[in-house]
């Protein structure tokens, strides 16, 4: 097989596994197991897989809520996502952090964060420090297209550009923040602009194509490398659920939904000869993970006040 | 006129936002998801259809939209934001403490800051770390806010009439947990009450027990199931605190419990019990107070009862003190 196709079919079944962990999620969820609020990423998968295949061990990264894919991306087990979000002892943080707040340093992950935007403010700080500690770290913060509207995040892009630190900055751009459309909320549709603005090199990509995700977070690696500072990406995608489950969704135009679907990651490689097979063995490996976390034991309530000094 | 229509907690507070709206042509309403949604609970439904470009949805930018309710009060429009969970207030509190509060203040009452911040806090199952918190206290410590829990429709929908026909800044904080729950009779359409005042939910004579937000469900559990005869006072408005309303309750009990959801240290129950301390009322026992332990929320729900206040210890200090 050619390399690149080898890799179609890396990314096509690294897809298949958070799908196939959000949609055991999703099911968890409605059956009970998993409480609380829950933000799947289905639809956007390519983002985290071409951006996770391109860092390397020291990297960081630094995600909203809508993380589970990003960890799992990341080389997150995803018996150890499940565990945590069903407050098993085997979970990343025993159940201390959950769904929306989870963090897995040891993967490089070390983050999602509930308050839109704040990641990127931190992103920076893993970046300064990389100035000073001989890691090589670049540090990757992602949110979405809302959280461009926070001012932290501007903040934060100014300060990497400043001080030309190795951060990437990578939007993802599913036209919604919760229930209200992007274009409502700025005039300008180009979010990218923003940080041309500010001096950092931007691109505009189909964030629906790992491909293509890959070969800018590259790009932004080796500028990073050279000194040469931050880069920001916007990458378009779609989820294909709601905002949270049980988002009814009666804000999406009709046939919005549906022509999202026709266009989502993994329907656009429905005609790869191991389409099937990628997910085959992505069920195999989650329905595997799902019943081990499911039979560890609940994090002892008795240990519910450890880890809040040293 | 005043009449009755059952509403639910949500329901209440979309009633007063709608007679704010309708009767104070200077009223504003925006926030994140407002507007067209009607809320992420819901709860300014319809709000945006019936009154038009006064009702808006704003990008998620809490420090701009604080600040354009300052700047908007100034020049005597009477805005109502809502800060959708009061953990997001955080980054924005600059425009409260630094801007608002001192509006009044430091313009020799020149100029005023009349808006209303609606928000909610707490935990609820499952609910993450930067989601769960009860921040009162932090808002309680500011002068030149006044705060506001309502917890039963009634009181949200009166509170919401109060707050924002208020001349100055104040934050009302509601309950996530409380929006869809059960109706109730409410009267709509009566005078608006002046701000201030406490409930009487339940009349004893053993122990005062006083408490704020939605805890209070666990504090009229434990003293129905301990048979405890308590006084127990719901302090609706925090600032300004109806001290006088406690102590003469305290006067008579000689006992004084403080039951709330948020930390313990530095929580306003610690206000509370010193007031009541200082007053130099004697006391048949010692003070108590009980909150969280002094933690950060856990996402998993059996951690976050192990510290946060539950019905069994609510009961537990009230055997003991008046035991
Ligand atoms: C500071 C802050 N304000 C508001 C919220 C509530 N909130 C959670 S997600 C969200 C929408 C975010 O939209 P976007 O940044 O586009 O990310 P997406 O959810 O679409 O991935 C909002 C408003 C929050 N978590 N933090
Ligand atoms: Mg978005």
């Amino acid at each position: 097989m050619e390399p690149q196709m080898n890799q179609q079919l890396a990314d096509l079944h690294q897809m298949w596994r958070i799908r196939i962990l959000e949609e055991t999620i999703l099911q968890l969820r409605l059956a009970g197991d998993v409480v609380g609020s829950v933000h799947l990423e289905n639809g956007q998968e390519a983002v985290a897989v071409g951006a996770c295949r391109m860092l390397r061990r020291p990297d960081a990264v630094f995600s909203t809520y809508r993380g589970h894919g990003w960890a799992l991306a990341r080389g997150v087990p995803p018996e150890k996502i499940l565990a945590e979000l069903l407050y098993r002892q085997t979970g990343v943080n025993g159940g201390r952090g959950g769904s929306a707040h989870f963090s897995a340093p040891e993967y490089g992950f070390y983050g999602e964060n509930s308050i839109v935007g704040a990641g990127a403010p931190i992103a920076v700080g893993a970046a300064l420090a990389a100035r000073f500690d001989g890691s090589g770290r670049v540090a990757l913060t992602v949110f979405g297209d809302g959280a461009m509207n926070q001012g932290g995040v501007t903040e934060a892009m100014n300060l990497a550009a400043a001080l030309d630190l190795p951060v990437v900055f990578v939007c993802e751009n599913n036209k919604y923040s919760e229930l209200t459309p992007i274009n409502d909320m700025v005039r300008n549709p180009d979010l990218s602009a923003r940080a041309h603005a500010l001096g950092i090199p931007a691109v505009r990509l189909d964030g629906n194509d790992p491909a293509q995700v890959a070969a800018a977070v590259g790009l932004a690696i080796t500028t990073a490398e050279h000194g040469r500072g931050p880069t920001f990406i916007e990458a378009f995608t779609r989820r294909i659920t709601g905002h949270y489950i049980g988002d009814a969704q009666t804000y999406r135009p009709a046939g919005e939904l549906e022509a999202d679907e026709k266009d989502e990651p993994l329907a656009r490689l429905r005609h790869l000869p191991g389409f099937d097979e990628a997910e085959r063995r992505a069920r195999a490996e989650i329905a595997a993970a799902t019943e081990r976390a499911l039979a560890a034991p609940l994090t002892d309530p008795s240990t519910a006040r450890e880890h809040l000094y040293v | 006129m005043s009449e009755t229509a059952k509403l639910t907690y949500g329901g209440a507070i979309n009633a007063a936002l709608a007679r704010c709206l309708d009767q104070m042509p200077e009223t504003l309403l925006f926030g994140e998801d407002v507007a067209l949604p009607g809320g992420v609970f819901g709860v300014t439904r319809g709000l945006r259809k019936a009154y038009g470009e006064r009702v808006f949805d704003t990008p998620i930018s809490e420090t701009a939209m604080l600040g354009a309710a300052v700047g908007a009060a100034m020049m005597g429009r009477r805005p109502i934001v809502e800060i959708m969970w009061a953990d997001f207030m955080l980054v924005a509190f600059d425009q409260i403490v630094n801007q608002a509060a001192n509006v009044r203040y430091v313009s020799e009452g020149r100029l005023s800051a009349p808006m209303t911040i609606r928000t909610q806090q707490g935990n609820a199952p499952g609910a993450c770390a930067q989601h769960s918190q009860n921040l009162e206290a932090l808002l309680l410590h500011v002068p030149g806010i006044r705060v506001a829990m309502p917890v039963q429709a009634q009181d949200a929908y009166d509170i919401t009439l109060s707050a924002v026909a208020n001349d100055d800044p104040v934050v009302v904080i509601e309950n996530r947990t409380l929006y869809a729950g059960a109706k109730a009779e409410v009267q709509i359409g009566g005078p608006v009450a002046p701000i201030g005042g406490h409930r009487l939910r339940r009349a004893g004579d053993d122990v005062t027990v006083v408490t704020w937000g939605a805890i209070i469900s666990s504090v009229e559990a434990a003293v129905d199931s301990t048979g405890v005869s308590a006084d127990v006072i719901e302090a609706v408005w925090l600032n300004p605190f109806d001290t006088e309303a406690v102590l003469a309750s305290v006067r008579r009990t000689g006992r004084l419990l403080v039951v709330h959801e948020a930390n313990l240290t530095g929580g306003f129950g610690a206000e509370v019990v010193a007031r009541v301390v200082e007053s130099g009322v004697s006391l048949r026992s010692a003070p108590r107070r009980v909150g969280a332990l002094d933690s950060r929320i856990p996402a998993a729900v059996q951690l976050a009862q192990a510290v946060l206040p539950q019905t069994s210890t609510v009961a537990a200090a009230l055997v003991e003190i008046t035991g």
